[in-house]
């Protein structure tokens, strides 16, 4: 089985080709550059490197969200394109999880944290034992909040994900538990991740069509926030 | 003369609040012309909300494009090139369709072109006018655009006119607003007009010194705004349906005044009307006599290929592709791209 992955829910734009035990070609770039510029060239790269005819995939993997919700349409979109081009099924894999998944096999409960803004992260805590678990799956909740969780659950743990650089001195200061920071080589999105899961989706048939995908933001927009708020306001009085 | 191979575009368009597919044939045929609007939702907050329109964008835009297909009664297979609008518009609505249609191109190997959005509207004239060649002049007026362009040749522009301050569209909205008609005030305004006297109220005609092909609607639409609170400061009455009347027609005698003195200076005798205001019934007569009077050849699409669409997509990436724009896999969204750009 042949799984084609993409990841642009943050800075880092990544793409990969997961063929069951193995990544045959994986391409990841964190840098400045606009993922609207270099996703399709970046699988472009790929495709003549490992001389891949794109109609032998058998589903195409994406980073379905949380994330910049920007980088998660551009993710969408190319997914959802291809997959009707090719005529070939999306997996959506929920971003944080796959973040988790570049932690395996370690005996700590993983945390990734991706930035949010306002002091906010996309995060979820998962633990590995014979398999990959979902302690509590992804959300969009405070530094605070996670913090506390943290605390309570008394654990060691391993944080990666972009909001360690913002959030590094909070959690320092606050964290009552052991915890240590992932390295360089597997503390952002890696499509290789998102691709690895997407085999093990694709075997328990968890596969969509490419007119259904559609990101999953884990927030509503300002303007629809603001306005349910406006309307419970005027209920109140 | 041998026979040509007919070329068949598959243009996509997300630059605002409408999602829209087409398939054009040879540049002047609409196959299949669908739009999903979003305009109802919306509605809701006053005005067109950049991050819902996204989002829509993305639900649907495998559904509109398959049903562009299917109306066409075709495949990709079928397609020759992908057009897309990649500016001006809102960045994060323009990136669904950009990177939709490059992913599009890039799994069947077609030819990506990129295309002008106002240049889309423009050429929306050659869809029912198959006799329309450049040179003309033509007034684009939308929600967010309003320019006197000369169309010298196929892909050749040159912008003689421009608003200084608001769209005519954004001032139709703004007084529909102040006359408590709601989102969109195009046409509750032309509706409301119908029942007014439109020589009630004096609203100013502006010209702009040294610049006789630009517009400025700040002043008409203050001009609304004062007569407004003045009339509520004397405990006046006023009649809504005369301030709509006499604010469409100054707006309308600006836009025709211009037009009509550029066609002259330019030596053409051609003018076209494009954008969603150009489907405003009243503009339209407005602008068939002063073209009757003048004695100019008056071209206007209808009012399906005058509100945002693909098929006028389809057909300015016809012209594109035939002289030879070809857009790699790093196309970008341009969200302020000038007319004429290349």
């Amino acid at each position: 089985m042949r799984i084609l992955a993409l990841d642009s829910s943050g800075l880092v734009a990544t793409v990969a080709v997961v063929e069951d035990e193995q990544t045959i070609a994986e391409y990841t770039v964190n840098y400045k550059k606009t993922h609207s510029q270099t996703l399709l060239p970046m699988l472009d790269e790929i495709v003549k490197m490992t001389e891949l005819d794109l109609n032998t995939i058998d589903a195409i993997a994406t980073s379905g969200g949380p994330g910049s919700f920007t980088g998660l349409r551009i993710g969408a979109a190319t997914a959802k394109g291809l997959g009707m081009a090719l005529g070939k099924p999306l997996i959506h894999i929920p971003t944080v999880d796959a973040l988790a998944y570049n932690l395996f096999g370690t005996s700590r409960l993983i945390c990734p944290i991706m930035d949010a803004r306002r002091n906010q992260v996309y995060t979820g805590i998962y633990r590995f034992e014979t398999t990959f678990w979902t302690v509590e799956g992804q959300m969009a909740v405070g530094i605070d909040e996670l913090v506390e969780k943290l605390n309570v659950k008394g654990e060691p743990v391993v944080f990666l994900g972009d909001a360690v650089p913002v959030q590094r001195a909070y959690l320092e200061e606050f964290l009552k538990v052991d915890h240590i920071f992932a390295p360089a080589h597997m503390n952002r999105q890696r499509a290789a991740a998102v691709g690895t899961l997407g085999v093990s989706y694709y075997k328990k048939g968890l596969t969509e069509t490419a007119a259904e995908h559609r990101p999953d933001y884990l927030r509503l927009s300002q303007a629809e926030r603001e306005r349910a708020e406006r309307e419970k306001a005027a209920k109140g009085c | 003369m041998s026979e040509q191979k007919d070329i068949f575009i598959l243009a996509i368009e997300s630059s605002c609040d409408e999602t829209a597919a087409a398939v054009v044939k040879n540049g002047r045929e609409v196959l299949s012309n669908v739009i999903s609007s979003q305009i109802e939702l919306h509605k809701l907050y006053g005005g067109v909300v950049p991050e819902i329109a996204s989002r829509k964008h993305i639900e649907k835009i495998n559904q509109v494009i398959e049903e562009a297909l299917s109306d066409a009664k075709m495949t990709l297979d079928d397609i020759d090139a992908i057009g897309v609008t990649y500016g001006p518009g809102l960045v994060g609505a323009l990136l669904v369709g950009v990177a939709e249609a490059k992913a599009i191109a890039y799994a069947k190997n077609l030819p990506l072109v990129g295309v002008h959005h106002i240049e889309g509207h423009i050429l929306a004239n050659f869809i029912e006018n198959k006799e329309l060649e450049p040179p003309f002049i033509c007034l684009v007026v939308s929600g967010g655009h309003t320019h006197l362009v000369c169309v010298k040749d196929y892909g050749t522009y040159e912008i003689i006119g421009r608003t200084r301050d608001d769209a005519a569209g954004e001032a139709f909205d703004k007084v529909a607003r102040a006359i408590g008609l709601g989102y969109p005030g195009g046409p509750k305004i032309e509706n409301l007009s119908k029942e007014g006297n439109p020589e009630a109220i004096a609203f100013p005609r502006a010209k702009i010194e040294g610049f006789q092909y630009d517009f400025s609607f700040s002043g008409v639409k203050s001009a609304v705004l004062n007569y407004i609170n003045g009339c509520q400061m004397k405990g006046e009455t006023y009649v809504e349906a005369d301030i709509a009347a006499s604010f469409q027609k100054a707006v309308i005698d600006v836009l025709a005044g211009n037009a009509m003195h550029a066609v002259k200076e330019y030596g053409l005798n051609k003018f076209a009307i494009a954008g969603g205001v150009a489907s405003n019934g009243t503009l339209r007569e407005a602008m068939r006599e002063a073209c009757e009077e003048n004695g100019i050849e008056f071209y206007h699409p209808s009012p399906i290929f005058c509100t945002d669409n693909a098929a006028m997509i389809g057909v300015a990436a016809y012209y594109e592709y035939l002289s030879g724009t070809r857009h790699g896999w790093d196309l970008n969204a341009v969200p302020n791209l000038k007319l004429g750009e290349r």
